[in-house]
């Protein structure tokens, strides 16, 4: 792939930790207005490889680029500036713990961006209200609800003017209600035509964005593709069986996306 | 029952007088004028003392090794040696290389290490209870290391740093009581003075103590106060649910 054409783009990521191999060989390029979601086992590699791509981990091998400029993370505006143009959504949130929602969004721009605290505020009121909660802008991490303080992280995120945001299962630590909410923030975004990549343990959801759908397991990209592919009746593929794991677990709504009609053998499987 | 009964009448015979009139005239006088040079004493102390236990602190968990390293010595030898004694070197001792101090300065200098130490102990405590989550966010944003420390990690370490601090505050107040061992003229240099002067021990020593008490409980007070101020939902006082 040439880095030129995509916003961002991983090639070659390799990453070790303590001797044992997290990521073998990993290369992923995303472009203009697509949404590419990781999919596969827990400890496969997915969280790893997303902070390798605005260097919360550093990779041992490999290079990242924005906008096909290859990011030298040595140098440390270079790597400030990428960190502020790569939004980035985490599992358990992360909100600043002693900021209101508004104060989360805006600290980023008054004191990354230098921006003054009425512009900032303004801004942060604005992504507030494009996630639905300009009306809990003084309310504390503590005082929201798990969706809540997801659409705050991403509400944080948007509010830097990202190229192209990185979604570590954002959806994982909810409660299934509140996962709804949320869904829909990000199905916005997609629409929009923020370029992603999302991790994701929840099939619907990924193949109602993905534009390409990357499986992941034991730290290696085992098969790539679009949706309609990877999941077509009979596909037989890794991805497909991967979803069929999860349907035993008792995820209902993949069960109807994935399984569509096929024999697939089902072993009676622990129903919660 | 017998024996209970002629300890207290043998305490009303002899020494168990209590001059109010002394007190009075003469002791609370002599004490205010040493309040006045505790409290110059202590205030300073207790700034100076937060400000550098902040920096010792924060560097002890954020400096580069070797820096790290002799902040750590510099705590163990600090603790490791009594107030009293690290002022007799200062005061006492630093003359014979040429380094002299006013007693004042003495006083404030070894009250500002000692201090600084102990909290710098609360305030590494703390800095190493807020989640790697906190600083991963931050980073994210493209916030340098020193910002997201500045912004991030300390205004939520200090939260959970202060009721350690307070009681650092109350201690370094009674500990304030040695600056007589370097003839400063405080509260109980003060005291020392008058007693030794008219042998009336108990109501100068009780006094001595009631003024202490007082200072703490003022100190007690205005803590409560920065804590309730300072609070946020999710930290400390105020529970999850409650508004400001």
């Amino acid at each position: 792939m040439n880095p030129e054409n995509y916003v961002l783009c991983a090639r070659n990521l390799h990453k070790s930790f303590a001797g044992k191999e997290i990521l073998h060989d990993v290369s992923v390029a995303v472009g203009k207005g697509e949404t590419k979601v990781l999919i596969g086992p827990s400890g496969g590699g997915k969280s790893t490889f997303l902070q390798c791509l605005n260097f919360l981990i550093h990779p041992d091998q490999g290079d990242v680029f924005l906008d096909g400029r290859k990011i030298n993370s040595a140098n440390k505006r270079e790597l400030y500036d990428l960190r502020q143009q790569v939004g980035m959504i985490f599992q358990d949130f992360n909100l600043f713990d002693h900021l209101t929602a508004e104060g989360n969004v805006s600290i980023a721009l008054r004191k990354v961006k230098g921006m003054s605290k009425k512009d900032a505020h303004a801004r942060a009121i604005h992504e507030l209200d494009r996630v639905g909660l300009s009306r809990r802008a003084d309310h504390y991490p503590a005082q929201l609800s798990g969706g809540q303080k997801q659409r705050v992280a991403i509400a944080r995120a948007l509010a830097m003017d990202p190229k192209v945001i990185l979604l570590d299962e954002p959806t994982s630590a909810l409660d299934p209600e509140l996962v709804g909410e949320v869904v829909a923030v990000i199905r916005k975004l997609a629409a929009g035509g923020m370029p992603m990549l999302l991790a994701t343990h929840q099939m619907d959801f990924a193949q109602a964005l993905a534009t390409e759908i990357i499986f992941m397991e034991k730290g290696r990209i085992i098969e790539q593709g679009v949706p309609e592919a990877l999941l077509a009746p009979g596909a037989r593929t890794r991805t497909q069986d991967f979803c069929l794991s999860l349907n035993q677990m008792g995820n209902q709504n993949s069960m109807q996306l994935c399984c569509h009609s096929q024999a697939a053998p089902s072993p009676s499987a622990p129903e919660e | 029952m017998d024996n209970l009964l002629d300890f207290f009448s043998n305490i009303n015979a002899s020494a168990f007088t209590f001059d109010l009139n002394y007190i009075a005239d003469k002791v609370v006088p002599v004490l205010n004028k040493g309040l006045w040079v505790s409290l110059s004493l202590i205030v300073p102390s207790v700034i100076l003392g937060f400000i550098f236990g902040v920096v010792i602190g924060a560097g002890r968990v954020f400096a580069p090794p070797r820096i790290r390293r002799l902040l750590d010595l510099h705590v163990t030898l600090v603790r490791g040696v009594p107030l009293l004694v690290q002022m007799f070197i200062i005061y006492y001792g630093l003359p014979s290389i040429g380094i002299r101090f006013e007693p004042y300065v003495a006083g404030v200098l070894s009250f500002t290490i000692c201090t600084s130490a102990y909290q710098a102990e609360y305030v590494r405590g703390a800095l190493m209870s807020i989640s790697q989550g906190q600083i991963k966010a931050a980073q994210a944003l493209g916030f340098t290391a020193f910002k997201s420390v500045v912004w991030v990690i300390v205004p939520q370490a200090l939260r959970r740093a202060l009721p350690g601090c307070g009681n650092e505050v109350i201690y370094l107040i009674k500990y304030s009581s040695l600056a007589s061992a370097i003839v400063m003229m405080d509260l109980t240099g003060e005291a020392v003075g008058l007693a030794s002067q008219e042998y009336k021990y108990t109501e100068v020593y009780v006094m001595l103590g009631a003024y202490y008490l007082a200072i703490t409980s003022a100190a007690t007070l205005a803590l409560y106060f920065i804590e309730r101020r300072t609070a946020i939902p999710g930290f400390g006082r105020l529970a999850a649910g409650a508004t400001k």
